[in-house]
């Protein structure tokens, strides 16, 4: 990976290309995040890629207390994608900060805390608890599709999302990144709701509302029914998405969804993002961040391309 | 450490009907992993289209050759892909993933191991450890659908081996347990690896007993190393790691002390 760096095909090309970006005044070393609920807090994950490399880790949801989650079956693998509905389990503020936010401090990277709740209260006591925290930004999953109650609902009306955006502004100590649902008709209204609301950015795509039927058992193969799909499924609708969003915005652009590949994450910021997140793929490799990074360097060196961030938007 | 490695078949072959015996083999100068008995890999199959890899059991394991063997049975599309793999041909394997049998609480015991269908492939591994561990008696209880025997051989050589099929065409008439009571075994401590009634009985037997049961669950998996959070198992307690009563089948499990889940 890295012994790239210093083979002489390389060297005799000259300077290697900058591939720092910047989202909402911090610098990220590279445009490579994790997409949130993928990665855990990292842990899992340090044994097969080194943190340190990477742009930023984007934190699986917290809420102000422990979630327990959607009952199992909680994922499905479909043609080119999974389902899943984990119902944001998780362990609640307390126990990340002092567990999950300690362990990411060890490294040099950004740690971006991705928050989830079902009422605004929740949202806010996240927020706040957070406030002092070593954390370098927020990500607010206001698009859930699995959790019954609240979430997703900020994140499909204007309005509502424009609401709970400015409520966090004002409490939030660190950048907000809004999370937008893919589940809307018009993904360049929201991403507008969310810019007039104060965002410093926004991330797109949480995942698609989708089903699976197992036809011999006459039985839904998820507990609840319904799950989010994402992984190389759902990318031409991402890409898509991104672009209109970009395109309504002039708030910095997070692009996911399906990314399998450097290519498929310089077709993101082709499309308009200044940063991808890395997600389902992760199962299927999970030296995938690190072979994203090291691939769109070389994709930049092949293209003769000085920064990463001369590709945002860069599709002709 | 964790790894997902590019490994040969050696072999692949169909032990009896639906049901494959599938060794793999390191690449050449790396070190295979050490292998807890019950502990498993996720086998991907080669088929983009299927993202995530099947987590099959390690049967046995033998770090001379740097093999693995698994034993499936083909339940899908997936396993399907392994079951057709030619022996040559390369896949890879995510491994070595969750914790294992804690043979230390098995030594100088009278172990009962308890496998059902599918469930017994782990046994089988776990039967092979505990043998070479002096002072430890293993009886093992397999229960099978009917005459399509498999792994008998194996237990055979490090085991006493009981059969019980659901049809009655070889040993005992009935389940695991049948066989159990027909033979009056007694035992210090149970393992049981098979379908979640199976289980059920299993864990109220040895509460019966006043014995200690471990049993391997399974569920759906994607990640296979603890991040997504997709194989929970309820638990009586909180659970140190979620702060809720969910376990992650893939990194505290498979194997659980039986009242430690609730699996009612
Ligand atoms: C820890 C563990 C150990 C296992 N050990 C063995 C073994 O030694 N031998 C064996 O034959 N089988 C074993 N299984 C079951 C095996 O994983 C499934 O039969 C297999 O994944 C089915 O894949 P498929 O594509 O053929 O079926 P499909 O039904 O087409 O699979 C669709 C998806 O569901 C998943 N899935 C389907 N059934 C199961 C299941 N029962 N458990 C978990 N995931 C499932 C698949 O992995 C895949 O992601 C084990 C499961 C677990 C969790
Ligand atoms: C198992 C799983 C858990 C997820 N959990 C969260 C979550 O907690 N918060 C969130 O905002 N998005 C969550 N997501 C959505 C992803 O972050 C991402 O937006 C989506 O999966 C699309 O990207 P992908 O196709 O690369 O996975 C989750 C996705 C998966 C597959
Ligand atoms: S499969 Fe992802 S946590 Fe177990």
């Amino acid at each position: 990976m890295s012994a790239d760096r210093n083979s002489s095909e390389w060297t005799n090309k000259g300077a290697l290309p900058d591939m720092s970006v910047e989202i909402a005044g911090v610098t990220l070393k590279n445009p490579v995040m994790t997409a949130s609920g993928t990665f855990g807090s990292g842990m899992e994950y340090s044994e097969f890629v080194d943190l340190n490399h990477l742009g930023a880790v984007v934190t699986k949801g917290v809420a102000n207390v422990p979630w327990e989650g959607n009952p199992t079956p909680r994922v499905a693998e479909v043609y080119g994608g999974m389902l899943n509905a984990i119902g944001l389990q998780n362990p609640g503020i307390d126990v990340f900060i002092e567990r999950d936010l300690a362990f990411l401090k060890q490294f040099d990277t950004k740690v971006i805390v991705n928050v989830c709740g079902h009422t605004e209260e929740e949202y806010l006591e996240v927020v706040e608890r957070l406030a002092d925290q070593p954390v370098d930004m927020l990500e607010i999953n206001v698009s859930c599709p699995n959790v019954k109650q609240g979430a997703i609902q900020f994140g499909q009306d204007p309005k509502c999302l424009c609401d709970i955006t400015e409520k966090i502004k004002r409490v939030a100590g660190q950048p907000v990144i809004m999370k937008l649902t893919p589940n809307v008709t018009d993904i360049a209204q929201m991403a507008r709701a969310a810019e007039a609301g104060g965002a410093d950015a926004i991330s797109l795509i949480n995942t698609l509302m989708g089903m699976k039927i197992d036809v011999e058992k006459r039985k839904f193969v998820l507990a609840n029914k319904t799950g989010g799909l994402s992984g190389p499924a759902i990318k031409p609708v991402a890409v898509r998405m991104v672009w209109q969003a970009a395109q309504a915005v002039r708030i910095p652009v997070i692009g996911m969804g399906g990314i399998a590949s450097a290519e498929d994450a310089v077709e993101f910021m082709l499309a308009g993002a200044s940063a991808v997140a890395v997600g389902a793929m992760n199962f299927h490799d999970p030296y995938l961040t690190q072979k994203v990074v090291d691939g769109m360097e070389q994709y930049l060196i092949r293209h003769n391309i000085s920064t990463a961030r001369e590709l945002t938007g860069a599709v002709l | 450490m964790k790894r997902k490695t590019r490994m040969t078949v050696t072999s692949n072959r169909c032990l009896t009907d639906g049901i494959y015996s599938m060794t793999l083999q390191y690449p050449e100068g790396e070190a295979p992993d050490a292998v807890n008995p019950g502990q498993f890999a996720g086998i991907y199959t080669g088929n983009p289209a299927m993202l995530l890899p099947r987590p099959i059991s390690i049967c046995e394991w033998d770090p001379a050759c740097r093999t693995l063997r698994f034993v499936f049975r083909v339940a899908g599309a997936g396993t399907a892909e392994l079951a057709a793999m030619k022996e040559g041909s390369r896949t890879d394997m995510l491994g070595v993933l969750g914790n294992g049998y804690d043979l230390s609480a098995l030594a100088d015991r009278k172990v009962l191991l308890l496998g059902g269908g599918i469930g017994i492939p782990p046994m089988v591994g776990l039967a092979e450890a505990l043998h070479d561990l002096p002072g430890t008696e293993v009886t093992a209880a397999m229960g099978y659908r009917d005459n399509n025997l498999f792994l008998t051989e194996e237990l055979t050589a490090c085991s006493r081996l009981l059969i019980a099929t659901e049809d009655g065409s070889v040993g005992t008439s009935g389940n695991v347990l049948d066989a159990v009571r027909e033979n009056a075994i007694e035992a210090d401590v149970v393992c049981a690896c098979g379908p979640m009634p199976m289980l059920r009985a299993v864990a109220g037997y040895a509460k019966e007993k006043g014995i200690p049961a471990y049993i391997s669950l399974e569920e759906r998996m994607a990640c296979g190393v603890g991040a997504c959070l997709g194989c929970v198992t309820r638990t009586r307690e909180v659970d140190a790691h979620s702060h809720v009563r969910n376990a992650r089948i893939c990194t505290e499990g498979p194997v659980f002390r039986a009242e430690e889940v609730e699996i009612g």
